[in-house]
């Protein structure tokens, strides 16, 4: 099969995941678009190795799974802590931190 | 030749009354009780040690009677090199002569004067000071010393001018005096850089040793510079205006330093220099036209002014312009210059403590309309002064005659202008110094109520007598047994007199127009009854009221555009250099201000910006990989 496939299915699912960053109001969902977004770099990443015929795209890969499972704890827990204080999981709620 | 014996305490001379005032400054009121008697006894001992010294150099033939002194080298950089050295000689010796022993008796005078001033401790520190700075300065080798002690007495000057600080006026005079002077002191220092450009070295005898070897031009140059120094330590044209208002301070120092030695620092510079005025003909006829106008206007403001002091000052500035004259005349001036510096050194300190033991009778009242008839009452104070008087105007045998002769002799060699000039100054000293005695000692009483004139205590009496024994005899014996022209001749040189009259004749001349003066202010100030009130006067008379319109001249030229510059630059400061810095500062406030309206806190707007961020990046990479 074609290697630039899923070059343009990582492209489609990083737009879907930018599109969900963009336009949802709930954390939780914002913050799966998110992974979306990383895994579809990691698909990305994946592919260009087995294009060039090389390892390093596979550990970036991996390096990249561990940062968003470490970013997930952290963002799981501000994220509950919010909702603990304020009743809501919306994500244009807290926005004391403006000018 | 090396300094041996007595003149090995050179520098002791210098550092007796410096640890004098060091002691008196510094240890604060613990020195209260005796300090005054310790300034006495540094200025004293010094005063001994002169008169050893001269008595030494009687010892020695006349070529070897310099003494060098070599303390250490002072300033050491690159080709410059000064040296903190000391340089005694006949001209010298004169002088330490006139500071130490008219500095003791004025310094004795002023015990009994400043009995009851509360800073008389601090008093007596800063006239230590002076004549410690001002030996510093007849003493130095080089110029770059003698500048330590030029502006050394003019520190002490400002300090004792301005001694009663809480008079604004004595403040202010002290300031003016301070800041004239500078413009006479940035001429001394140009003249210093000039000389060691010129002769790579400011040492008196490598200066004079070369001084052949430089163009007229630059001499003339030097000599210039110097007249300007000059002229503002001596209160000459065009730099006079500070002398009337030192008057302000205490009287011992209008005596000490504003008649007797500072003031006369200029004509000790442009004598020292005399091998750079011989060679520059134009620099010396410079200081013959200074001279003679302030020989003038000092005469002039002196026979208008009510004022005792301001009137005794008026005088000095006339008689220090006989000596500036003679000092520009040359050869045959310098000489005379020193004499009646000496001689003048002595009668005017006279004349000046005459006038303050007066004012100590008189409540401190200056105002000689209010005086009058204090010559019974005042019996010491009277017959000093008339005594002082008498050498002023040059009444044979006091020393004024002499030395003042002596000054219009030699002006009649170089022109006949110059001589008259001088000797119907003369006469002119001959009305003002008659009218001054007029109104202050005969007449009738014009005292004010209150006032119950007294006699002066014995400290201050007995000083006055011993300035008026020197008045009487010193010129008589510098001429006949010390004979000053052959002593002084081996560092000024000398040339003989020669005029076509025997000289009998310019005596007598200048005798009768002084009488004539005298007769003339006697008729008018002694004889007819004086109004308390000045009269509204004529022209001249207003304007030698006015000190000849000097400070008016000063703020038209010199004040009035300075402020105008001050006031232009303030301007520009406010406006231009403020309104740059003030005007970015308003713009980056600005700019801010608008810029953060995009912190929304909407984590989402930021995410947008980020995601267009990227785009941007992304599609000028793209870009450039097209092309």
């Amino acid at each position: 099969m074609n290697p630039s496939n899923y070059v343009i299915l990582s492209a489609v699912l990083f737009s879907i995941g930018t599109i969900g960053v963009l336009v949802r109001r709930n954390a939780i969902v914002v913050f799966m678009s998110v992974e979306l977004m990383l895994n579809a770099a990691n698909l990305a990443f994946v592919a260009f190795a087995r294009m060039n015929g090389n390892l390093d795209g596979q550990v970036v890969a991996f390096f990249v799974m561990v940062v968003a499972a470490s970013e997930v704890v952290v963002g799981l827990a501000i994220i509950v802590t919010i909702f603990r204080t304020r009743r809501s999981a919306s994500i244009d709620e807290p926005n004391l931190l403006k000018y | 030749m090396p300094a041996e014996g007595v003149f090995s305490l050179i520098w002791v001379l210098i550092a007796l009354p410096l640890v004098g005032a060091a002691i008196l400054l510094l240890g604060g009121r613990r020195t209260n009780k005796w300090g005054p008697y310790l300034a006495i006894l540094t200025v004293s001992a010094a005063a001994v040690i002169g008169i050893l010294m001269l008595l030494g150099m009687f010892q020695d033939s006349a070529e070897q009677r310099t003494y060098g002194q070599n303390l250490f080298t002072w300033v050491f950089a690159g080709r410059f090199q000064a040296d903190m050295a000391f340089q005694l000689d006949q001209l010298s010796i004169c002088f330490v002569l006139l500071i130490t022993v008219v500095g003791a008796l004025i310094h004795v005078y002023s015990l009994g004067y400043m009995a009851h001033d509360e800073n008389k401790r601090k008093f007596f520190g800063y006239l230590n000071l002076f004549v410690a700075a001002m030996l510093l300065l007849v003493l130095a080798n080089n110029y770059l010393l003698l500048y330590v002690g030029w502006e050394g007495v003019g520190l002490a000057s400002y300090l004792l001018i301005s001694f009663w600080q809480h008079k604004d006026s004595a403040a202010q005079a002290g300031k003016k005096a301070f800041i004239i002077n500078r413009v006479g002191d940035v001429g001394l220092s140009l003249a210093i850089m000039l000389l060691f450009v010129t002769f790579g070295s400011v040492s008196f005898q490598d200066v004079f040793g070369s001084a052949d070897k430089a163009s007229e031009g630059t001499l003339t140059a030097i000599g210039l510079l110097l007249l300007l120094a000059a002229c503002g330590k001596s209160a000459q044209f065009p730099l006079q205006a500070w002398l009337l208002d030192a008057m302000e301070g205490p009287t011992p120092v209008s005596a000490l330093i504003h008649a007797a030695t500072m003031v006369t620092a200029g004509v000790y510079l442009i004598v020292r220099s005399n091998v750079i005025f011989t060679a520059a003909e134009w620099a010396a006829v410079a200081v013959i036209c200074v001279g003679l106008i302030t020989m003038w206007m000092g005469a002039i403001i002196g026979s208008a002014k009510d004022d005792i002091k301001k009137s005794l000052a008026g005088s000095t500035m006339s008689q220090i312009g006989y000596m500036i004259t003679a000092a520009g005349l040359g050869p045959i001036g310098y000489v005379f210059a020193i004499f009646h510096l000496l001689m003048h050194g002595v009668f005017k300190a006279g004349l000046f403590l005459g006038a303050g033991s007066v004012m100590h009778g008189m409540k401190d009242n200056v105002n000689m309309r209010r005086y009058g008839a204090l010559r019974a009452l005042m019996i010491f104070t009277s017959s000093t002064f008339i005594i002082c008087y008498l050498a002023i105007i040059g009444i044979p045998p006091f020393d004024g005659f002499f030395s003042k002769d002596d000054i219009i002799h030699a002006s009649f060699e170089r022109s006949p202008i110059i001589g008259i000039l001088a000797m119907l100054a003369a006469g002119l000293t001959g009305f003002y110094m008659t009218r001054m005695v007029a109104m202050t000692f005969f007449g009738k009483a014009r005292w004010e109520d209150d006032v119950h004139p007294h006699e002066s205590p014995k400290v201050m009496t007995i000083p006055l007598v011993i300035l008026a024994i020197g008045a009487t005899v010193g010129g008589m014996s510098l001429v006949w047994w010390g004979n000053i022209e052959s002593w002084l001749e081996p560092v000024v040189g000398i040339k003989t007199v020669e005029l076509p009259l025997p000289s009998w004749a310019y005596e007598l001349t200048t005798l009768v127009l002084v009488i004539i003066g005298s007769i003339f202010a006697w008729m008018s100030y002694a004889r007819r009854e004086v109004p308390v009130e000045a009269p509204h006067g004529n022209l001249l008379t207003r304007a030698a009221r006015e000190e000849l319109y000097g400070n008016q001249v000063n703020d038209a030229l010199v004040v009035a555009p300075s402020f105008w510059l001050s006031r232009v630059l303030v301007w520009f400061d406010n406006r231009a250099v403020d309104g740059f810095v003030n005007g970015s500062a308003a713009f980056v406030g600005g700019l801010s201000g608008r810029m953060r309206r995009y912190q929304t806190g909407f984590a989402r707007s930021y995410a947008l910006s980020m995601v267009g961020g990227a785009v941007l990046v992304v599609l000028a990479l793209v870009l450039v990989r097209v092309s």
